[in-house]
Order: structure tokens, then C-alpha cells, then sequence
């Protein structure tokens, strides 16, 4: 990055609240069914109809201010948003303007040093999605499909306090976290539930006044947002540096290209002719009702990140990890219900083995071949010296392709470990035997010998010795 | 036996129950009279004789097995601006010529459920917009009193079917003055409730927080009957309210002794017609001498609430016909080359003079830099009126004064010059504004064309207007008289 030019970027974060039926009608929310099957006269705009807003909306939406530590508006506004487009069957949005449900909220990042960074949250506010428009594969025309119209969103707008694409990222993923921690939205990004816009300019560093930004669209992975921006500021840096200027402007990131370019102008923005909608009525929110929300918040994922630090001890970006989702928190703790062994070797075989196994095919932690309880019982093998980190993963692959759980997986594939020093004495003292050059060698010096002889122990044992018993009886009979 | 036609909505009822007639023979007979007189008076968009006849016969069945509803049999007729299920709804405007509506307005349903038979849906102006009806894409209605007159607007197919007896009542609705002024001019009785007692649901929006449902009839009792059927919460409307609805009907009964009525000094200034002044003042000496006492009250803000609901109405309307795009449903420009074209020709094609004027006012109003001068000034002067009237009701229980300025004027009068015909509502707007429940009753003659009494009562004061008009209709005739041609 250009050490002359500061970066200056602020998150609109479109998120679908994942409500059963939608913001303003009684119709289904659910992704994938058969276009305009899910649009109601209402989602239609058909005359006469009118909204009723859904409670469990305005329910979730003081959630999530209450978890980004914001101020709940006793009272809040919908307006309407006037454009015309064939998507928007009703000539107008339903959002909120002058007085949004969430206001002044904030959440803490990591900065480029690794210290601890305040982003600010301007305000949330709710508003119906539009329906979607597919120009694609159908000639001259365009197909609606009205499934989507009325889907609600929460609009989360962000401080320009971001200083990097990196930042915006990690900014981003708090914000996914939390609000698939508080179970207010499924985030999922394929389809489109958690959407981003990003507002990027450069300035040169230490100068106060901002420079002309540019608005970047149609961000709907973490990797392309970083893309996006990145390519977004090269850009705008090169541009400035060459003697031009900045415009203001939408711009569209193509990812198949890696790169910007202006969807519109500032010039050719609409005027939204915004007025309170005089279909609903102004949504009042009592302090009682937001306690009682309060009360039913879950522990959030800075907290139990502090926690597991705490009180399991846990390297902190383990902890990180762990609490990255409440599945993975809540099988982390599950297993250490279960669990005699150390909180971070149960951490290290979740983000090893378990998660490398369910990246592999493709499952959610939810979906693991191997329970908690399970992973936590192999564990404890190994802790309790039945069986060897080693062939602890070997348990782990069997366990993981259904052979059952660790203790029949080592009793059918006879992987205890070896403890009797009778046998393990049998087959050292076979290696000493076999091996007189090295043994030769050893004695003259040559200690790293050591892991040699232990490596062929282990051989002559199927692996199944234990290898403190191994070492310590080696040691003994070669006489270091 | 009195003709069928010429009894009223009560009347009708008690006929019904006592046997003397069947709702099917009622039916039938309205419907000849619609199919006699109808076109010339040209109140209606659709005639529904089949449904009419159909459901008349379920009411008479209904009420042959004891399941007789409120309203079992009785025929009414809806303004086109009521969504009714499988029906053509065109709210007057060639854009919804050929609307078939998939569903029923919360009041259609009521009053269907309350066993009302529907005769058919009423010519109106072009989505409620016009004090004339000459607005409406399907032709103005006539003045049953006069032909070449106005029956006054937006509800004009409703007031004039019921001043020429082809039915003893319709569901209106009223934004400016839209059921009032042409119960006025048409010599019935028009009754717009609190806003919020009535659901919205289902009735085709103009200016959202003015808009309220109510009906024409030709007698206090009348309204009263409807009323208690039509209001009340709808979980479908987020602004009706959920507000007890008392026995209307009961409620009629009681002495006038003691009723403190208000009289605003500026309703007689020299907006007003002389000999309409005169008829409105010897209504208020009847009501004087049934015991109620006249009070002069101020409403200081009285002279903005045209201007003011210009801004408002025009800027609620711009928003709510954003949907008539030709993309889903209504008139859908041929061939359009781009979505552009689409956009401009179908609403182009689609609206009338008068609704695009108010688009465009209203559009402006609503634009970035006009906003707080126009759209935000009108919200402040609105909350003005809605003062003025509060503390008018702290001393007075009803407001009374003349309903328009003039009786009926002619067709194509005021066509040239909208801001004469807006000032046709400059009496009615004010309770919109409010959203106060407001009536007119017909109270006298000038040249043979009626003169209506209006009446505004404070929130949730139905009951005290329908009394005020029924006993006003106890000492007087003026509500009973017909024109000559309709009797």
C-alpha cells in the first residue's frame, strides 16, 4: 500500500432478517422456490392492499442494536423511497430515513498493529427488499420475479472509520458473526443475505478533508469485498497520481475480471422524494420491551472469545476461531463437557482434524460425522495413553467414515497402545540387535540416532508402543 | 305498498323482516329502475344483475333458515374505488378499464358477510380526484336533480344513484370532501367517520391519511345502520383503530336539549351563496329551537387548508399511482421499446388530465430543495387546522355551517379552471385534515336544487352527528324530497 495515501472506507451492510414470513405481508421468506410463488398482493402492490409491519422484524432489529451497544429509538419512522423500476412493484420502498430503529452503535477490530480498533455504526434501519430483475438468457426482455419484494433487511451503515480492505473485511466478519450469533439471519452470501456496499476514496495522509468517493455494488463474498477494494483504491490512487480526479460514482466489481467500473453517476441519481409512509403508523419502543429483548440476547462473540482465554486458557486466536460461529463455540464447550484431557489440545483437533474433515466435505460443524462427545472420548485416549496422538488420527478417519465410536475403532483395529515392558523390551532390544552400524554410531556421538531407533521401535510395534516407554528403555540399554 | 324504490335503507329492512317482500323481488326492482334510468344518469361502471340476483336469493334463503345478518337483503351499491372480488374495480380511470380485482375490500366483506346485496359499483372521478365527476374516464354523472348539472364529486355515481332511488344506499369515500359535497348537491345524506374507524383495506388509495370510507344514504338512520357494519379494527389496515363500535342505530334517539353547536364566522363571509347561507342559518334556528344552543367558535387557520391539503394530497398521490406502471396489472402501453417507453406511455395513456396534474404537484412538492418549503410546511400548517379544531371542541360538541358554497353547478363550469373546483371543498377539507367525522344532511331548496348541512364533530363523535342529523330529519322533510323524475 501507498505510504502517502490514506484509505477512508464505510460499510453499507444490506443483512436479510431470516423471519418466517415477510416485513410488511404474511407471505414465505424461504430461498430457492418457484419465481412469484411467494409474492402475496401485497408483495404485488396490488391497488388497494397495504403493509402491516411484522413484529418479529422489529424484534430482531433491537437485537442487534443492543449487541453493537447502540441506542434503540424509542421511536422510529418508515418513509417511502420513490423510484420507479419493474422489481419494485409498488413505484416505492418502504425503508427507514430521518429516524432509523438503531442508532450509534459500535464494535472493536484489530488495526494493521494488532491493536484493538473502534469502528463506529452510524445507525440500522429496517426496509423491504426488492424483487429481482433477469435480463439474462431471454432476448430483448427481462423476467421479475416478485419472491424476493418485501424480504426484510436490516441496513447496517458503518463510520468511515475503516482504513483498509483488510480492516473492512474483518469488520464485515464481526458483523456476520454477530448476527448469526443472535440468530437474526442465516448470512448466507451465495444467496445473497448478506449483502455489502462499500464506500471507498483515498486522501493523502494527514490531510483532514475526505476524498470524493465512489460507491462499490455487488460485493457478496469476503474475498471479492478485499478484491473490490483493493483494486478500488490502486485505482483511485493511480488515477490522482496521474493528475486526474475522482468521480463520484456507483461502480460495479466484476469478479471474473477483478476489477470496477461505473455503473452511474452522481448526475443521474435519483431524487427519492422521501416522506414518512402514511400506511403505518410510527414503530414505539418501550424501554420494558427492550429489556425483555436484552434479557434473551446470547453471550456474544467478543465475550466468549474473553472467556475461552479466561478460563480455558486457550491461545487467543484460537479462541478466535473457536467463536468465529456458535456452532463451533457451543461444540467446543460440548466436547470439554466430555473431556478429561487440556482445553487446547480439544481446541487444536476442532480447528485440525475436525475442521479439515468437515471442509473436505463440505459440512457445517452441525452436520460433524463425529460428535462432540465422540471427538472428546478419543481425546481422552489419548490422554489416558490408551493410543498415540499419532494413531489418534488414525482413529479419527475411522471414526469420521462411521467405524463407530474411538473405543471400538481401537479394540476392532487392536490399537491399544503397548505398555506392557515385556514386549516393548522384545522389540527394542530386536532393533539394538539388528541395527550394530547404527548402535556403533550412536555410542561414538551421534545422539540424533535417537529418533532413529525409536522410529523403528515403533515399526516393530505397529506403532502401538508407548513412546515415553520406548525412549526411556533405549536410553537405558544403549547408555547415553 | 309504497314502491320498493322509494323506501328507505330502514324501511326497507323492517319490510324485509316482517315478510312483506322478498330481497329477490327488491332486487329485481332496483335492478329494472337501474336498467330505466341508469345510463342516463350514467352512475354507473358495472351493473352486477346476475351477482345481484344470485346473492338476493341467498339472503332470502338466509333468512328463511333464521340466519338473517344485518343487512340480510338489503341492496347497496359500492363506489368503483372498492375492490370486489372477481369484479371490474376501475376507480374511474381508464387505467384499470379492464382491472378484475382478485379480492375484497375489508368493507365489501363486512357488509357481504352482514348479508347486503350488491347491486353494482358506482361512476366516479378518476381516482377520487375531482369535486365534479368530470374526471371519471367512463363520462361524468348527472344531477339527478338537474341534468345538465354536477352531482358533485369524487362519490358522485353513489350520491346520484341514491337521490334518483335506483338504490337506498352506497359506500363512498372521502379525502376533500368527496362523499360530503356530493351528498350536498345531490340532496342525501353523506356521513364520513373518524379517520381510522373505517378499515382502508381494499379501497384504491389516493391521499392515504386523508382517505376514509363511509356512505351516502338517504336518511340518518340509514347511516347509522351501515356504519355499525362497516367500522371498527381491520389487522389489515395499521391505521384503523381499534376503538369500540357503539349501537349506532340506538344511538340516534335522544334530545338535541343542551347541544352546544359551533358556528365559524368565515363559513358565511362572501365565498358563500346568499340564498344557500339563508337555507344553512334556518337549519341552524331548527336546531336552536330542538334545544341546542349556537356558540361562535374560531378556526384561525380556516383560509390554508385548501393550499394546505394541495400539498398534501397531491404528494400522497404521487407515491400511491407509482404502481400503475403497466408492468403488473392495468393499461399497458402497445409495444413499448424500452422500459422508458413502457413507464411513460402506459401512464401516459392510462391517466387522466387531472390525476397527472396532481402527480406532477405532487412530485414536486416532494422534491429535494422543495420538500421543507412545500411537503413539511403543509405537515406543520395540518397539525395548525387539527389545533384549531381541538380547542374549538372544548366549547361546542358539533361545528355546523354550509356544506359547499353553491348548489350544483353545471357541467363543464369549473372544467377550465381547477382552482374554482378546488375551492368547491373549502368547507369539507378542514375535518380531513383532522381527520374529524364530518357529515352533510340536506336542510333546503334554492332553485330547486338541494343545500346540505354540514356537521364535524370531535373524534370518535358518530354517534352525536348521526343524532344531530336524525333529529334534525324528525322536524324536517328536506331529506325525504325527491326529484320529480325519480319518485
Amino acid at each position: 500500500m501507498n505510504a502517502a495515501w490514506e484509505v477512508v472506507i464505510g460499510l453499507e451492510i444490506h443483512n436479510q432478517l431470516a423471519t418466517e414470513s415477510k416485513i410488511f405481508s404474511g407471505a414465505s421468506t424461504a430461498y430457492g422456490a418457484e419465481p412469484n410463488t411467494q409474492a402475496c398482493l401485497v408483495d404485488l402492490g396490488y391497488p388497494g392492499v397495504l403493509p402491516v409491519l411484522n413484529e418479529e422484524v422489529v424484534r430482531r432489529a433491537v437485537k442487534f442494536g443492543l449487541a453493537v451497544n447502540a441506542n434503540v429509538s424509542p421511536r422510529s419512522i418508515f418513509a417511502r423511497k420513490n423510484y420507479f423500476y419493474p422489481d419494485l412493484p409498488k413505484g416505492y420502498q418502504i425503508s427507514q430515513f430521518e429516524l432509523p430503529i438503531v442508532e450509534g452503535g459500535e464494535l472493536t477490530i484489530k488495526d494493521a498493529d494488532g491493536n484493538d480498533k473502534r469502528i463506529g455504526i452510524t445507525r440500522a434501519h429496517l426496509e423491504e427488499d426488492a424483487g429481482k430483475s433477469i435480463h439474462e438468457g431471454h432476448d430483448r426482455s427481462t423476467r421479475i420475479d416478485l419472491n424476493r419484494a418485501g424480504t426484510p433487511l436490516l441496513e447496517i451503515v458503518s463510520e468511515p472509520d475503516l482504513r483498509s480492505a483488510k480492516e473492512a473485511v474483518d469488520y464485515l466478519r464481526k458483523i456476520h458473526t454477530i448476527v448469526r450469533y443472535l440468530e437474526i439471519s442465516d448470512g448466507n452470501m451465495q444467496e445473497g443475505s448478506f449483502r455489502c456496499d462499500a464506500n471507498v476514496s483515498v486522501r493523502p495522509r494527514g490531510q483532514e478533508e475526505l476524498g470524493t468517493r465512489t460507491e462499490l455494488k455487488n460485493l457478496n463474498s469476503f474475498r471479492f469485498i478485499e478484491k473490490a477494494i483493493n483494486f478500488e483504491i490502486e485505482r483511485q490512487i493511480e488515477l490522482i497520481e496521474d493528475g486526474g480526479t475522482v468521480v463520484q460514482e456507483t461502480r460495479l466489481y466484476d469478479s471474473d475480471k477483478d476489477e470496477t467500473r461505473a455503473m452511474r453517476s452522481k448526475e443521474e441519481a435519483n431524487d427519492y422524494r422521501y416522506f414518512p409512509d402514511p400506511d403505518l403508523l410510527p414503530v414505539e419502543i418501550s424501554a420494558d420491551y427492550i429489556e425483555a429483548v436484552r434479557a434473551t440476547l446470547p453471550e456474544l462473540p467478543a465475550a466468549k472469545q474473553q472467556r475461552f482465554v479466561d478460563d480455558y486458557k486457550l491461545k487467543s486466536d484460537d479462541a478466535n476461531i473457536l467463536t468465529s460461529s456458535r456452532a463451533v463455540a457451543d461444540y467446543f464447550e460440548a466436547a470439554m463437557d466430555a473431556s478429561d484431557a487440556s482445553p487446547q489440545v480439544v481446541a487444536n483437533w476442532i480447528i485440525g482434524e475436525l475442521s479439515g474433515a468437515l471442509n473436505k466435505d463440505g459440512l457445517d460443524i452441525d452436520a460433524s460425522r463425529v460428535s462432540a462427545e465422540d471427538l472428546a472420548r478419543l481425546v481422552n485416549r489419548i490422554a489416558d495413553n490408551t493410543i498415540s496422538g499419532k494413531i489418534a488420527k488414525e482413529v479419527f478417519e475411522a471414526m469420521w467414515a462411521g467405524e463407530g465410536s474411538a473405543d471400538d475403532v481401537i479394540e476392532s483395529r487392536g490399537l491399544r497402545q503397548i505398555t506392557d515392558s515385556s514386549a516393548i523390551e522384545a522389540a527394542v532390544d530386536k532393533v539394538i540387535a539388528d541395527n550394530p552400524d547404527q548402535v556403533a554410531e550412536y555410542k561414538g556421538g551421534k545422539d540424533k540416532l535417537m529418533g532413529y531407533f525409536v522410529g523403528k521401535v515403533m515399526q516393530e510395534t505397529q506403532g502401538k508402543a508407548n513412546p515415553g516407554q520406548v525412549n526411556k528403555m533405549l536410553k537405558d540399554k544403549l547408555g547415553s | 305498498m309504497m314502491d320498493l324504490h322509494s323506501q328507505t335503507l330502514t324501511q326497507l329492512k323492517d319490510g324485509l323482516g316482517r315478510g312483506d317482500f322478498s330481497s329477490l323481488e327488491l332486487t329485481q326492482a332496483l335492478l329494472d329502475r337501474i336498467a330505466a334510468h341508469g345510463e342516463e344518469l350514467n352512475a354507473f361502471i358495472t351493473v352486477m344483475r346476475d351477482a345481484a340476483l344470485e346473492n338476493a336469493k341467498q339472503a332470502d334463503a338466509a333468512r328463511a333458515g333464521g340466519n338473517a345478518g344485518v343487512l340480510n337483503g338489503l341492496p347497496i351499491v359500492h363506489k368503483d374505488i372498492f375492490c370486489t372480488r372477481d369484479v371490474l374495480t376501475t376507480c374511474g380511470s381508464r387505467m384499470l378499464e379492464n382491472f378484475v380485482s382478485p379480492y375484497d375490500a375489508t368493507i365489501v366483506e363486512r357488509m357481504a358477510a352482514a348479508g347486503a346485496v350488491v347491486l353494482g359499483k358506482t361512476n366516479m372521478d378518476e381516482f377520487a380526484m375531482g369535486s365534479s365527476n368530470e374526471t371519471s374516464y367512463f363520462g361524468p354523472v348527472k344531477n339527478p336533480w338537474d341534468h345538465e348539472r354536477s352531482p358533485g364529486g369524487s362519490s358522485g355515481g353513489s350520491a346520484a344513484s341514491v337521490a334518483a332511488r335506483l338504490s337506498p344506499a352506497a359506500t363512498a369515500t372521502d379525502t376533500g370532501g368527496s362523499i360530503r359535497q356530493p351528498a350536498a348537491l345531490t340532496n342525501t345524506v353523506g356521513f364520513k367517520p373518524t379517520y381510522g374507524r373505517v378499515s382502508r383495506y381494499g379501497m384504491i388509495a389516493f391521499a392515504s391519511s386523508l382517505d376514509q370510507a363511509g356512505v351516502i344514504t338517504r336518511s340518518a338512520a340509514d347511516a347509522a345502520l351501515l356504519l355499525g357494519v362497516m367500522a371498527g379494527f381491520d389487522e389489515r389496515d395499521s391505521t384503523s383503530i381499534d376503538h369500540p363500535v357503539p349501537d349506532y342505530v340506538a344511538g340516534l334517539d335522544g334530545s338535541l336539549k343542551g347541544l352546544r353547536v359551533g358556528i365559524v364566522r368565515q363559513h358565511f363571509d362572501d365565498g358563500l351563496d346568499d340564498a344557500t347561507g339563508k337555507a344553512v342559518r334556518e337549519a341552524l334556528a331548527v336546531l336552536e329551537a330542538q334545544g341546542a344552543s349556537l356558540t361562535e367558535v374560531d378556526l384561525p387557520n380556516l383560509d390554508y387548508c385548501v393550499p394546505t391539503y394541495y400539498v398534501v394530497a397531491p404528494a400522497e398521490c404521487s407515491s400511491n399511482l407509482s404502481r400503475f406502471d403497466g408492468v403488473r396489472f392495468g393499461h399497458r402501453a402497445e409495444d413499448p421499446q424500452d422500459l422508458l417507453d413502457l413507464y411513460c406511455r402506459s401512464r401516459g395513456e392510462g391517466f387522466g388530465a387531472e390525476v397527472k396534474r396532481r402527480i406532477m404537484t405532487g412530485t414536486y412538492v416532494l422534491s429535494a430543495g422543495y420538500y421543507d418549503a412545500y411537503y413539511l410546511k403543509a405537515q406543520k400548517v395540518r397539525q395548525l387546522v387539527s389545533d384549531d379544531f381541538s380547542r374549538a371542541f372544548e366549547n361546542v360538541d358539533v361545528i355546523a355551517g354550509p356544506t359547499t358554497p353553491t348548489p350544483a353547478f353545471k357541467l363543464g363550469d369549473k372544467t377550465d379552471d381547477p382552482i374554482t373546483m378546488y375551492l368547491n371543498d373549502i368547507y369539507t377539507i378542514g375535518a380531513n385534515l383532522a381527520g374529524l367525522p364530518a357529515m352533510s344532511t340536506p336542510c333546503g331548496m334554492v332553485d330547486g336544487l338541494p343545500v346540505g348541512l354540514h356537521l364535524v364533530g370531535p373524534h370518535w363523535a358518530e354517534e352525536s352527528l348521526l343524532r344531530t342529523s336524525h333529529q334534525f330529519q324528525q322536524q324536517t322533510d328536506w331529506h325525504a324530497q325527491c326529484p320529480e323524475a325519480y319518485q
